[in-house]
């Protein structure tokens, strides 16, 4: 992957009834990236987007597109002509699939025999050739999706802008669509910006990830760093940081500190300055927990005896909440707490690594990126 | 009882006779009511659209007026358009009062906020973000317009069915502005006022049934369009 930035994004506001909606103060993109932003509805993913596709002009900053500003540099629509964007619903207009996916070629003025090929190929590679003769209006949510997404990428833009494109599909839609578009991305090594709610959406696909709430870009980084290293309490629970424990820095010890939460002790990594306030991000899937007295567990410094309050049923697996002093959320498959007898009322040893905990200091500068 | 039979019997000879004056008339009217909507369909979905995709102050004063058009009545019309081409009004210089133009001139002017109102309508229940979806896939602000309007072509076939199912049956304005000149500016609904009020019963039954004949096709071919275009 090249670093050469495609978007570079400087000081971007945009007002909107009198309010601050987007406050983006950096943001570049690198050539062939796949930067995923997840948030809450209204968190501005949406107008980011809009705003780096043009189509919404900021009240503040500007976007440079390859080293060259838009709108002064390149005019709009040369620039709109280079990206593509899927929007959340699929918006096909009232025609043949073909003609659908022809579109966007039409409009930039393609000759009819060249657009021919160009679409076969692309309503090859989404799987949705034996529609091509079919009226949108009768396709069902996944067919429309699929051609949505072939209309953007029949143009072979340079950026994709895809903005929550399966929100509203059955979870087995969702996953074929995921399948293939994550086929498609690594085929075309297109750049590519994507908006979702979806963690395990964002999970899949990003290889860089960003974390948005009121406007406000609050983390970007991999995403394993982003969902093991969230710089606050907001970004840890958008990850699905289940555990975040408020705690006061009791003692230090050669690398490692201790911090007591609710009166226990938690040893958690890094130099700490004493009676500092922090909060310590642990991940469900990195607690585990044993019957007392079974299991080595030894080497293990964070250890707490805890009674299992509430089990819920999530899928695959079942969350179970323990109490050990503090609370504590783990994750655990149906087979294992049948093999352990745990129940609701049991009392386990819950136990986790040093390495696992991820501390927040408050008042300390953030580096978002 | 026996009027009414006669006029049947007489309106069916003329049909079957193709009277060349009950033909002139028919094609007449075709042409004044047929150009008068396309020019209101030109006009109107143009306004139409730009009305329903622009916000500026004052947007629904423009909004109740196009929508007060929609119920124009053609006499106030006709009476306008007489004293703007009459030879001292402001239009006199082009000396088309009493002639098919003016007709076509004010029947435009009654079709012209039907096509409008519903052309605006039509464009505003189209999705909100499909505009932000054309012109994110390069579109110019023209192909946007031409690409909703197309996305709203079952309504725009009402708006055309409307506009002229509106001018075709009108009387007043037609009357005022063209004179019922026999052989020149006599259409379906001008004769059928005259030989009604000359007592010429059969004449005006032809008449009024070649006018519900002529409305019902035109509106036939319409429908079957739309129809056949809509969603399933």
């Amino acid at each position: 992957m090249s670093h050469q930035p495609v978007f570079e994004a400087r000081d971007l506001h945009v007002i909107r009834g009198g309010s601050l909606i987007l406050k983006i103060p950096s943001l570049v993109v690198s050539e062939g990236e796949i930067l995923v932003l997840i948030g809450p509805n209204g968190a501005g993913k949406s107008t980011l987007l809009q705003t780096l596709s043009a189509l919404l002009k900021p009240t503040r900053g500007y976007i440079s597109f390859r080293g060259r500003r838009i709108g002064s540099d390149i005019p709009l629509l040369a620039y709109r002509r280079r990206l593509a964007m899927v929007l959340q619903e699929p918006l096909l207009f009232d025609t043949t699939v073909y003609n659908n996916v022809a579109s966007g070629l039409k409009i930039r003025g393609v000759k009819k025999d060249e657009i021919e090929p160009v679409v076969a190929k692309t309503l090859a590679r989404f799987g949705i050739s034996h529609l091509r003769d079919r009226s949108a209006r009768t396709l069902s949510g996944g067919e429309a999706r699929r051609t949505s997404i072939a209309r953007a990428f029949a143009t072979n833009p340079e950026v994709l802008l895809l903005d929550e494109p399966f929100s509203a599909l059955d979870p087995v839609m969702r996953e074929t669509l995921l399948e293939d578009l994550e086929r498609v991305l690594k085929e075309t090594r297109i750049t590519t910006i994507f908006v979702t709610h979806d963690r395990m959406e964002a999970l899949r696909l990003a290889s860089r990830l960003g974390v948005m709430n009121s406007g406000e870009i609050l983390q970007t980084g991999s995403p394993e760093l982003v969902m093991n290293h969230p710089v606050n309490e907001f970004v840890a629970s958008l990850v699905g940081v289940e555990n975040i424990l408020a705690g006061k820095v009791i003692r230090g010890n050669k690398g490692t500190s201790l911090v007591s939460v609710s009166g226990k002790e938690i040893e958690a990594p890094g130099d700490l300055s004493l009676e500092e306030e922090v909060s310590l991000c642990i991940r469900p899937e990195n607690v585990l927990i044993s019957n007392m007295g079974s299991g080595d567990t030894s080497g293990t410094a964070n250890r707490f005896s805890a009674s299992v309050e509430r089990i819920t049923p999530m899928g695959p697996y079942q969350k179970v909440h323990l109490n050990c002093g503090f609370p504590l959320a783990t994750f655990v498959t149906g087979c294992s707490l049948s093999a352990l007898c745990i129940a609701e009322g049991s009392t386990v040893l819950a136990s986790f690594d040093t390495m696992a905990v991820h501390v927040i200091r408050k008042g300390q500068p953030v580096d978002a990126r | 009882m026996d009027l009414i039979l006669e006029g049947f019997k007489k309106a069916f000879w003329l049909l079957i006779s193709f009277d060349p004056e009950v033909l002139g008339i028919t094609l007449l009217s075709v042409k004044v009511s047929g150009s008068a909507t396309l020019i209101s369909l030109v006009i109107g979905i143009t306004v139409g659209a730009s009305v329903a995709l622009t916000r500026f102050p004052g947007r629904r004063i423009v909004v109740s007026m196009i929508n007060t058009g929609m119920a124009l009545p053609p006499v106030v019309v006709g009476l306008f358009v007489t004293i703007s081409l009459w030879r001292n009004g402001p239009l006199g210089v082009l000396g088309i009062l009493y002639t098919p133009l003016a007709m076509i001139v004010a029947q435009a002017i009654i079709a012209t906020p039907i096509v409008t109102g519903i052309t605006l309508a039509a464009v505003q229940q189209l999705p909100g973000k499909l505009r932000l979806q054309i012109l994110a896939l390069g579109a110019t602000r023209l192909q946007m317009l031409w690409i909703l309007i197309r996305e709203a072509k079952l309504s725009l076939l009402a708006a055309v069915m409307a506009g002229f199912g509106g001018v075709i049956s009108e009387v007043g304005a037609s009357i005022m502005v063209g004179g019922n000149i026999k052989g020149y500016s006599r259409v379906l609904t001008t004769a059928t006022v005259m030989e009604t009020s000359r007592g010429n019963f059969d004449v005006a039954i032809a008449l009024s049934i070649i006018l519900l004949l002529l409305a019902y096709l035109i509106n036939l071919v319409l429908t079957q369009v739309q129809q056949r275009e809509r969603p399933r």
